[in-house]
């Protein structure tokens, strides 16, 4: 199949491991970030494990005056084009609570930059009639929490905005998936206290993957973290607004 | 967090180290972990004993740096990161033609931990060792990034290859990778009725790939009784898929007890018909026959378990009959234990292989089974043979020495690369390696 795959936030390790996952089965990668070194050494491992190409790219959802290029090269792809966002930050909320300004780009790279990247994207996956968004949202922005409210709204307003792209692209012949991480075994959550049931990265990946071809609408990763969340969205207000987890 | 303080084990649970462990996802994060002082690398830590840790010190877990940055298909040199498992590379060119040139017991090494070790496969006595297809590689240590290759930096390569990580940080290398059929194996399985036959069968066996397991339980005219292994890589033809199962807890002690040992042992030998047979596996089967049980050491218990497995010379196979005999004799092997003949093809000064037989059996963790393992790490001293570090937990000092006639020149590069000593683990000060004399 003609698919190719445009993959943002790249270097991070659950999309390292998903772009080795749509690599394994062929489709061409567009892996756009940051840090050009690292995706020059994943663009590498994408083409010896079977894509049928491997491409780096710049994207920074800060700024947005380079989205139009990473579109433009998107664009000359003939086949299927799908999308997959790994973007976001999460700086400690005692930084934010010592420098508000921060909020600004923890919106900006968890979901307006993103949505805005999707949003011109979202015209090209109409007219060619298919073609899947992956967004990766987090079980934080099920509900603000003391620790890390701020990362999660902005990751609830990305999953809002999922919903609604879903809503639209649906009606061409495209798809999203709104994906909900729990604790994966990531740079992010390495040695921080309190983890448990942390997931590999390949699992997760694999479990997007599945989703992406059983045209899910929103996964929780691992599974059961569905229901952890359906307990914590069910607590009443006035008891969760006292307790810290 | 950068640093993760946790306790950790070798393969083999039987020693622990509690320590700091760095887990860098990029080249840039580890550069800048390094940039405040070498820190010992680790991988995988497929090592039995102590050759990854670092107890009470720091180490840096290079699993996440794991890419194959680039092939030639000309050449056949693959451009790979050090934490990249080879079981991972197996799977990735087997299908298009290649093999990583030396293959050890698990696919879950890596790259840096298989240099390391300059370990050796199935097909050692016509391949040689790992290190032999490594045809450069690029190490940090002392004197910052340094290219290091057989051909220009000749005493460094030796060094470095079997060196335990004491020159410096694995971060990438180049290997030579060999053309194979496809990615399936052709195995011819027999019998072999004892010791004598078993020698004599590995002496003339003209297989790519051979290996023996042989019945650690089996005493007096069936002593070295087991079964012979031989294959080659072939194309076209569907094996049966591999289920992968996991070991969920630590198994209770009798699950390894001499009574369950035996009557597996027994089934296991029988499960070949006398007459022998060819099946065809997938690679990953042949190669790396326990890795589809995940976990696998836990059946040993929590207080773990320990291989044994040194190499003597042709010429001290009777000594290496002897060895099996105390094993048997002793009732306390697991079914795990293996023969192989082995090729004079060794790339470090450090390097276990030596022209002659290798014997490898596990043990689990008890008072007993250290006594013993102490008493055939000395035999193997007496019969001029070595033992390995991949595997050691045990020996001292005083008995390595004959054992590696070249140490002093492993020494001298250890010196220059990691001056402050930094990059010792567990088992180099065990042992006192780098400075022994």
């Amino acid at each position: 199949m003609n698919s190719t795959w445009i993959i943002l936030g790249a270097t991070s390790a659950m999309a390292r491991a998903f772009a080795r996952a749509v690599s394994a089965e062929g489709a061409g990668v567009l892996l756009a970030g940051r840090d050009d070194e690292d995706l020059a050494a994943l663009a590498g491992d994408c083409a010896l494990r079977g894509a049928r190409f491997a491409e780096t790219a710049q994207f920074d959802a800060r700024k947005p005056e380079g989205f139009a290029a990473l579109l433009e090269r998107l664009e000359a792809e003939e086949g299927e084009i799908n999308a997959a966002v790994f973007v976001g930050s999460m700086p400690e909320q005692a930084a934010i609570d010592a420098d508000p300004a921060l909020i600004d780009g923890v919106v900006t790279d968890s979901h307006t930059g993103p949505a805005r990247f999707l949003q011109m994207l979202a015209p090209v996956m109409e007219a060619r009639g298919g073609g899947t968004v992956v967004g990766v949202a987090s079980v934080a922005g099920d509900r603000g929490r003391i620790g890390n409210y701020v990362y999660g709204s902005a990751k609830a307003g990305f999953a809002t905005y999922l919903s609604g792209l879903r809503n639209r692209l649906t009606r061409a012949g495209g798809h999203v998936v709104t994906v909900k991480p729990g604790f994966v075994d990531t740079a992010m959550t390495w040695g921080l206290p309190g983890m448990f049931l942390v997931a590999t990265p390949e699992a997760v990946a694999g479990d997007i993957l599945k989703a992406v071809k059983k045209r899910r609408n929103t996964i929780y990763t691992p599974f059961f973290w569905r229901y952890i969340m359906l307990i914590i969205r069910h607590i009443p207000e006035p008891i969760f607004k006292k307790m810290k987890i | 967090m950068l640093w993760k303080k946790t306790d950790y084990t070798g393969w083999g649970r039987a020693l622990t180290a509690t320590g700091e462990i760095a887990r860098p996802e990029r080249r840039r994060a580890l550069e800048a972990i390094l940039t405040d002082g070498l820190v010992p690398a680790i991988g995988m830590r497929r090592s039995y004993g102590d050759a990854c840790l670092n107890d009470g010190g720091r180490a840096i877990d290079m699993t996440r740096l794991d890419r194959m940055l680039s092939f030639d298909p000309k050449s056949g040199i693959l451009d790979v990161e050090a934490g990249a498992r080879v079981g991972e590379i197996a799977a990735a060119f087997a299908p298009k033609g290649w093999l990583p040139a030396v293959m050890p017991g698990t696919g879950f090494a890596t790259v840096g931990g298989c240099i390391g070790q300059d370990v050796h496969g199935k097909n050692h006595h016509h391949a040689g060792s790992f290190c032999e297809h490594v045809v450069s590689l690029t190490l940090r240590n002392a004197n910052g990034v340094v290219e290091v290759s057989p051909e220009k930096t000749p005493d460094l390569f030796r060094a470095t290859a079997g060196g335990l990580g004491q020159t410096g940080v694995i971060v990438s290398a180049r290997l030579k990778l060999l053309a194979c059929k496809g990615d399936v194996m052709v195995v011819t399985e027999r019998r072999i009725a004892d010791w004598d036959e078993f020698l004599a069968r590995l002496d003339t066996s003209e297989a790519t790939y051979t290996v023996g397991w042989i019945d650690a339980t089996a005493t007096g005219a069936a002593l070295g009784r087991g079964i012979l292994e031989e294959g080659e890589t072939g194309s076209g033809l569907i094996p049966k898929r591999v289920k992968y199962r996991k070991v969920p807890f630590d198994a209770p002690k009798f699950a390894l007890s001499g009574p369950v040992v035996r009557m597996f042992n027994n089934a296991y030998y029988r499960r070949v018909p006398d007459t022998g047979r060819t099946v065809v596996k997938p690679i990953s089967d042949f190669f790396f026959p326990l890795d589809k049980i995940h976990d696998w050491n836990r059946l040993y218990g929590k207080r773990g378990f320990h291989q044994f497995q040194c190499v003597v010379p042709l010429a001290s196979a009777p000594a290496l009959r002897d060895m099996l005999d105390l094993i048997a004799g002793s009732g306390l092997a697991s079914p795990l234990a293996v023969l192989k003949r082995m090729g004079s093809g060794r790339a470090g000064y450090m390097s276990f292989p030596m022209e002659g037989y290798t014997l490898a059996v596990d043990f689990p963790n008890r008072a007993a089974a250290r006594e013993l393992i102490r008493r055939l790490e000395a035999k193997a001293a007496d019969a001029g043979g070595r033992i390995y570090f991949a595997k050691d937990g045990l020996a001292t000092g005083s008995e390595i020495v004959s054992m590696y006639p070249e140490i002093a020149d492993w020494q001298r590069e250890v010196a220059k690369a990691d001056p402050d000593g930094t990059l010792a683990t567990d088992l180099v000060r065990r042992l006192s390696l780098r400075s022994a004399s």
